[in-house]
């Protein structure tokens, strides 16, 4: 590990780091690493639910993009030109919060949760 | 310079003043109070380029701190007994964090009952929490610590927090005359802004203070251990600087009139003074006796304290802080774990004494001390006592 | 090496400035290269409740920081303390005990000095002095001329006083001109 921690290290550098089990002397200060490196772990597969979109029931309200814990929801334009969630399942652990936290249309949801297979 | 009159909390607000830190986030509690609210007046006359961060607690002091620091900041605070422990759990993340925050502590009784004078029992709280920690006998010496503080803390071989500790009320409250030191010189010796290579800059980005398991945990705590110990140059040789810019000499652990002495005194802080002045009196009447005052707590410099006991026939080791069950008193520990490594162990006498801020008088130390030669002569270590108190 | 160390002890009531007046007597010292140590005591007092201070001066550098016990001077700038608690307490022999006072011949007065007649007793009415100088009953300047001329000006002088005055109110209008009007007017009006 260099001095001043890279700010582009690569998948494959950084997952070998974790591999390796360093000592103190090697190991960077105050508990550091390079910044945004938990998008070379795939918490996709954690998952034992997936979430579904209803579109018809998406008022494009944006709760669901803002309360994902792992930024799995980008807001895509659907065909519509409204801007509905799409869910990258390379990092969705399926926790629920969005279709929790959606609000729906007139009570019903427009993510519900679905048993993966 | 001809000297300045001022309190001891003012000594360090005028210090930090010269200072001139990024960040400053302190919530106000007795008898710190005045350090942070003559800084707020700085701040307010446009003195010092400080951010004051008003928080609405000490825990969130130490945060703002924290973050301030690893934002690269040259970063102050202070607080007192209550308002540590408050504060206490971000503490431990100050030193693991690497930041180099200075705090002043007006050192002051822990509650309760409710109390608030002045006793060292909340900064020993510091002593397992990677903190240098720091005790002033005087009000220059408050004053030339917390710069010299900034020093050592964010030298890149130590990059730990500071508390530097003064007696509340005796010398918090107490006005003595300080010899002052410029601006140029204080920018000087601290060499300009702080230098920081590993902080959060959006340029460069880093995550800090993640979560270590049972995987790494020991390695990052032995970080900080090793850090601790480096810093015991880094002070020595940040004294030596200082020393050679004003002529004031410290060291981390010093001494008074130890060289024949047979018996010494060994205590923290303000209640040096009273023991210096025993010190003369009991040397008047022919007494072999000296003292050894313990500036720098954590890193305990225990080579040090070894050479200045070498020939000591009896330690009397004295302080206001006290630990409850505990075999002795806390600076008491650090002085038998010390001893017993040497070659031939001293006597030694532990004594708990001023806790509330309970005054003891120059005649008391006399008598504390011919109370333990009495034990020593008898051939026998004294039992921990804790001096003053009502049966 | 004993050190000659000059002890006072001011009594007062919280509110009157008691710790001001010993930090500008421990100001005033510090102005002649003297070594000072001056502190108060704090309980769970405010405005009205009695209160002490300290002041320690000597020519030579010395490390005592208790209280003081045994003081070489009192100074009393609330009369009304003098039928409360013992002001006299540890006052060495010889020593002296300046009060604020508007009758000498008060009875609480005469009671001090009957109990210690080794004591010089001092007495001015500072009240009078500040509420007519400073327009308020604040009389922790005030009563310092009247130390300054009791001790002969060998504590602190009277001129020394007046530049801790100016220096402490720097930047505050007339309030420094009125409270050196104050200690020349109790320096002048003290009777022994």
């Amino acid at each position: 590990m260099p001095d001043v921690l890279p700010t582009d290290v690569s998948d494959v550098e950084f997952k070998k780091w974790v591999a390796e089990k360093w000592g103190y002397k090697k190991l960077p200060m105050a508990g550091s690493t390079p910044a945004g490196t938990a998008k070379f772990f795939r918490t996709g597969d954690w998952a034992a639910k997936q979430p579904r979109l209803i579109v018809e029931n998406c008022t494009s309200c944006y709760k669901c993009y803002f309360y994902c814990p792992d930024s799995a929801i980008t807001m895509v334009a659907g065909e519509d030109g409204k801007a509905h969630p799409e869910f990258d399942m390379f990092y969705c652990k399926g926790c629920g919060v969005c279709a929790y936290e959606c609000p729906g249309r007139k009570g019903e949801k427009a993510i519900i949760m679905e048993d993966l297979k | 310079m001809s000297k300045i009159a001022v309190t001891g909390d003012d000594a360090i607000a005028q210090a930090a003043k010269l200072v001139n830190p990024d960040v400053v986030a302190a919530y106000p509690i007795t008898p710190q109070t005045i350090i942070v609210e003559r800084f707020s007046d700085f701040v307010a006359n446009g003195e010092v380029d400080t951010e004051f961060v008003c928080v609405e607690s000490e825990h969130s002091a130490m945060s703002a701190c924290i973050g301030a620091s690893t934002a690269g900041g040259r970063v102050f605070t202070s607080s007192a007994s209550a308002g540590l422990m408050l504060m206490f759990e971000i503490v431990q993340i100050a030193s693991s964090s690497r930041t180099p925050i200075v705090c002043a502590i007006a050192n002051r009784a822990i509650s309760g009952p409710i109390n608030i004078h002045g006793e060292q029992t909340d900064q020993l709280l510091f002593r397992d929490s990677g903190w240098i920690s720091q005790f002033a006998e005087t009000n220059q010496e408050a004053y030339d610590q917390t710069i010299m503080a900034f020093k050592i803390g964010e030298h890149p071989e130590v990059l730990l927090p500071v508390a530097v500790g003064i007696d509340g009320f005796i010398l918090s409250h107490a006005i003595e005359g300080v010899e002052p030191v410029t601006k140029e010189l204080v920018s000087d010796f601290l060499g300009g802004e702080r230098k920081s290579t590993l902080r959060l800059d959006p340029d460069n980005p880093v995550s800090i203070g993640l979560l270590h398991l049972q995987d790494y945990y020991m390695e990052a705590r032995a970080q900080v251990r090793d850090a601790q110990q480096r810093s015991k140059q880094i002070i020595i040789d940040t004294f030596k600087d200082w020393q050679k810019l004003t002529g004031r000499e410290y060291n981390p652990i010093e001494s008074y009139q130890i060289d024949d002495a047979d018996y010494a005194f060994v205590t923290m802080g303000s209640g040096a003074g009273n023991a210096r002045t025993a010190v003369d009196e009991l040397r008047a009447n022919g007494e072999k006796v000296g003292l050894i005052k313990v500036r720098v707590y954590r890193p305990w410099f225990g080579n040090e304290f070894s050479t200045l006991t070498k020939n000591i026939k009896g330690i009397i080791s004295v302080e206001r802080a006290h630990s409850f069950g505990s075999p002795g008193g806390i600076l008491g520990q650090d002085v038998k774990s010390t001893l017993f490594d040497a070659k031939q162990t001293p006597y030694i006498a532990e004594y708990c004494y001023g806790l509330g801020g309970r005054d003891c008088l120059v005649k008391e130390w006399t008598e504390i001390y011919n109370r333990s030669i009495q034990g020593f002569n008898e051939g026998e270590n004294l039992p921990y006592f804790w001096w003053g108190v009502r049966e | 090496m004993i050190i000659n160390i000059i002890d006072i002890r001011l009594h007062g009531r919280g509110g009157q400035g008691v710790m001001t007046s010993s930090y500008l007597i421990a100001e005033a010292a510090l102005l002649e290269d003297k070594h000072v140590h001056a502190f108060p005591t704090f309980g769970p007092e405010r405005s009205g409740a009695p209160i002490a201070a300290f002041a320690r001066i000597s020519d030579e550098k010395f490390y005592m920081k208790t209280e003081v016990y045994e003081p070489d001077i009192v100074i009393v700038q609330d009369p009304s303390l003098l039928s409360q608690i013992d002001v006299t307490a540890g006052l060495q022999q010889g020593g002296l005990i300046l009060i604020n006072t508007n009758d000498p011949n008060k009875a609480d007065v005469q009671a001090v000095k009957q109990k210690r007649p080794d004591v010089k007793l001092a007495t001015v009415d500072a009240s009078k002095i500040a509420k007519e100088e400073i327009g308020l009953a604040v009389t922790n300047t005030a009563i310092l001329g009247a130390l300054c001329k009791v001790t002969d000006n060998k504590i602190i002088k009277l001129e020394v006083l007046e530049t801790a005055i100016k220096n402490r109110f720097k930047g505050k209008g007339a309030i420094s001109d009125k409270n050196i009007k104050a200690i020349n007017r109790s320096y002048s009006e003290v009777s022994i």
